[in-house]
């Protein structure tokens, strides 16, 4: 009976958390310009998708930036979070509470902070500012998803394997890093979707033509968003999903033995 | 660790002071001075920007937002601490399946969700017409309180469940069974192991939602239909449509200090060090 | 440890792809979102061998935000005519050489010597239109031609605002007689209590969703631009648009080319480039807004030429007032916004 309670209420969290996209696929479908109208089904949007430039550009810094700033703010965040742990306890406030500013903050705030100290600094706005930038916002939520883990090390584990001889390093390889890795994994997550998904900031750290997905949307808002983005979305939608189930296949598999 | 590792947190901080603290100390600055109308490198201190948001509009949208905020937190936190738990429950091979598939829809543009949404809920929506079907009068879903907290938590629930999630992942299962050889019922095991243990994570999850969506602005504009101003509105109006930075400085500035002093308070009241996640 | 430096290194080849500069000259528009036909830019490139780096922005706010702090070099943007004005005062934009835009003899004489580019120096035309009033026939009794019908009570919660202190106070100022770039506390103070008694009968106040929303029969009425009304009037038949007698907004997006820019004469080019006969008329069936172009007014299809959205009378034109930049009046405007939203 629990397990029964158990699969209906994840099932109605996953109904509620994809009914939208739901909508999102099938307008992508749509006939018509407008989502307030069903104009009869059609592949166009995804014929059109192929020729236009301004997407493909746009889906590619998109997928690179967020690649580069999740994969960058996890490898510094993860190892700042160690950091932060062993400090004292003073010191450790003092850090974790400049690290919340970036969340705290409004994105208008952070964006336009960003944007003035480039230009001071007499920095070209365009793809490492962006980048810059989309790091600077990620990394704080590594540090919070790696930071509880990190307070449920045993520590006893960990001295015992420097007793023994490991070395710093080693121990960090081997011992740390694979308990906090649920936390290493979900930062790097969260910091990947808060980058395929941004707009302010990005648009206030970029320039010379690089552009990004959520900036193309925002700017096609006042006209009417075209389907093509519906298209493109449920692409992608497609090809993760894809990716996940082929993964998936290949680790369980050698479980059957 | 030894006190060595401290020293890994460094190359960050220097990082944080360039790219966190050295524009918020930009954003500082414009608060506590006046606009140059003729960009005269004159700079007069003042504390009039503060003293503008005194006027009553400003602080009802205040406090309207750290409500709608709050509410919004506390549903994501009684939703999504379930929904860690479960995760963590699923078979292994399944879990890392079921995490991405649990975030995947975050990776569709928050703008063009919000509008499935309206969509879904608007007078002519998907919900109204099934309503409509069966012959049932309208609902109103949309441009109110209601819907704006429903896109919050649609948009915020992933970042409330999976710092639960690794606090609750690989817990010491032995910790529960000892419990439960101690005679503990389920509730008591719950209320004295599991959750505490799992604390760091609530806690991260409760900054991870509740900070965005005191400033967030797409959704209240979109689903509040315009008439539920929050401060994360007003804010981006003050950067960019009135140009007056020195009071949306001071706004961001406010919202900053009223967090930190929340932040200390919660400090105060936690208990120790173990458990506890020194915010 | 192998995996981890084939990662490393394709991560770094994508991101020298990235940045690497391209050695051909480029030039750099900035402009609203899909505001113009993307094979226009593609044939530009080919005919004078250059690249065009094309970016977009909502607003001309944040437009304006970006280019004012500087570190931006876009030698050509299109935006809205008061937004133009502001960086006219501000010093921000260049005197165009019109020797290099021939074309420039085809845009309507209606457009030019306007308040916000009197010299006509420092902006050619793009698009035009008015601000009006869109409603559903079906919903809507008899023929309503008045600023009255978005503070008619009848319709209580079928109304759409807007969310634009401009835009909406115009409707209010005009409603009252008065003037849309009034500085007259008085009769702003009248602007803004006709707003906020307007409120209860307002489903919402829209930024872009007037289009869809419309069109899905969601609202009756809605303040409306020109050129949404006609795209939302193409998919639902059911709509039609005026524009008020008591007198409305005229608004115009032009292209202009910002101080110091790097390619000006390329810019210049392709100011002429689009408007051409032919290019503008491909761009107006991509647009689908009212053209500036006397040679392409009289080519445009039946159907957005009989629009009265697309065509609105001569008499609605002369009795349209453009937006002026109010400068720091404008807080006068955004205090008195504030006030009608926030409550």
């Amino acid at each position: 009976m629990k397990n029964k309670i158990s699969k209906l209420y994840l099932a109605l969290v996953f109904l509620f958390l994809y009914a939208p996209i739901v909508v999102l696929v099938v307008y992508s479908f749509n006939d018509s310009k407008s989502r307030g109208n069903w104009g009869g089904f059609t592949f166009k949007w995804y014929l059109e998708l192929f020729r236009d430039r301004d997407i493909k550009t746009a889906l590619y810094y998109t997928v690179t930036i967020a690649i580069l700033a999740a994969v960058i703010s996890t490898i510094v965040g993860t190892v700042s979070a160690i950091g932060i742990y062993n400090m004292k306890t003073s010191r450790m406030n003092f850090l974790l509470n400049v690290n919340y500013l970036p969340i705290i903050n409004p994105d208008i705030v952070t964006g336009i902070g960003l944007m003035i100290l480039f230009l001071s600094a007499n920095i070209k706005l365009g793809f490492s500012t962006m980048l810059l930038a989309h790091i600077t916002f990620d990394i704080p939520y590594v540090v919070l998803s790696v930071l509880p883990k990190l307070k449920q090390l045993d520590n006893n584990i960990t001295e015992a394997a420097l007793d023994l001889g490991a070395t710093p390093f080693y121990t960090l390889k081997k011992i740390i890093i694979p308990q906090i890795k649920p936390g290493i994994i979900t930062g790097f997550l969260i910091a990947f979707t808060l980058s395929i998904d941004d707009f302010v900031i990005s648009f206030f750290t970029t320039g010379s033509g690089v552009t990004n997905l959520s900036i193309e949307i925002y700017s096609m808002a006042r006209r009417g968003i075209s389907p093509t983005i519906n298209a493109l979305s449920s692409l992608m939608l497609v090809v993760v999903l894809g990716l996940l189930l082929i993964i998936n296949k290949r680790t369980t598999i050698p479980n059957k033995e | 660790m030894n006190s060595k590792s401290r020293y890994l947190a460094y190359p960050y901080s220097i990082w944080m002071l360039v790219f966190i603290l050295f524009p918020l100390f930009l954003i500082f600055l414009y608060s506590i001075t006046l606009r140059n109308p003729n960009d005269i490198k004159t700079i007069t201190f003042t504390f009039e920007n503060f003293g503008k948001f005194f006027d009553p509009i400003y602080v009802n949208v205040l406090i309207r937002s750290i409500s709608i905020a709050a509410l919004s937190t506390g549903i994501c936190l009684i939703v999504g601490y379930p929904v860690a738990y479960l995760l963590t429950r699923a078979k292994d091979k399944h879990k890392g399946l079921m995490i991405l598939l649990f975030i995947l829809p975050m990776w569709m543009n928050m703008l063009l969700r919000t509008y499935a949404w309206m969509t879904i809920l608007g007078n002519t929506g998907l919900i109204n017409s099934f309503l409509n079907l069966l012959n049932l009068p309208n609902v109103n879903l949309l441009y109110n309180n209601k819907a704006v907290i429903l896109g919050m938590v649609y948009n915020f629930l992933p970042f409330m469940v999976f710092p639960i999630y690794t606090a609750l992942n690989k817990m010491d299962r032995s910790l529960i069974e000892a419990a439960d050889d101690l005679g503990a019922d389920g509730f008591t095991i719950f209320k004295r192991v599991i959750f505490p243990l799992s604390l760091p994570g609530v806690i991260s999850g409760i900054v991870m939602v509740f900070m965005p969506a005191v400033s967030t602005f797409v959704i209240p504009r979109l689903l509040g239909g315009g008439k539920n101003v929050l401060i994360g509105n007003l804010i981006e109006k003050l950067f960019l449509v009135t140009r007056d930075w020195n009071f949306g400085a001071a706004l961001s500035m406010i919202i900053l200090i009223i967090i930190f002093i929340s932040i200390k308070i919660l400090n105060i009241l936690k208990i120790d060090k173990e458990s506890g996640v020194s915010i | 440890m192998k995996k981890y430096l084939i990662i490393i290194t394709v991560l770094v080849a994508i991101v020298l792809s990235g940045c690497s500069g391209s050695e051909e000259q480029a030039l750099d528009i900035f402009n609203y979102g899909q505001y113009i036909d993307e094979d226009l830019l593609v044939e530009f490139e080919e005919e004078y061998g250059v690249k065009i780096n094309y970016e977009e922005y909502p607003t001309p706010e944040d437009m304006y935000t970006k280019v004012k702090a500087g570190g931006t070099d876009y030698d050509l943007i299109i935006t809205g005519e008061y937004m133009i004005e502001r960086m006219i005062s501000e010093n921000m934009l260049d005197k165009i050489n019109f020797d290099n835009i021939p074309n420039y003899q085809y845009i309507d004489k209606n457009f030019k010597n306007q308040p916000y580019d009197p010299t006509d120096e420092y902006s050619v035309p793009y698009f035009w239109g008015t601000l009006g009033i869109v409603y559903n026939t079906e919903v809507v009794k008899g023929t309503p031609d008045s600023w009255d019908l978005l503070w008619d009570e009848n319709y209580s919660g079928q109304i759409l605002m807007m969310d634009s202190q401009r835009d909406s106070f115009a409707a209010a100022l005009k409603k009252l007689g008065y003037s849309l770039n009034t500085t007259n506390e008085t009769e702003l103070e009248e602007a803004k209590n006709l707003l906020i008694n307007q409120k209860p009968l307002v489903m919402a106040y829209i930024v872009d969703e007037a289009l869809d929303m419309m069109i899905a029969d969601e609202a009756a009425i809605s303040l409306i631009w020109s050129g949404e009304a006609v795209a939302a009037m193409g998919e639902n038949e059911k709509l039609n648009y005026y524009v008020p007698k008591e007198g409305s907004n005229i608004w115009i997006d032009a292209a202009c080319i910002p101080k110091d820019a790097e390619n000006k004469e390329l810019a210049e080019k392709f100011i002429n480039f689009i408007t051409s006969k032919e290019n503008t008329l491909r761009n107006i069936d991509y647009v689908w807004y009212s053209t500036v172009h006397t040679e392409a007014a009289k080519e445009v299809e039946e159907f957005l030429y009989d629009n009265p959205a697309f065509n609105p009378s001569q008499e609605d034109i002369d009795k349209a007032e453009m937006f002026r930049d109010l400068g720091d009046n404008l807080k006068l405007y955004d205090d008195a916004w504030t006030e009608v939203i926030a409550q």
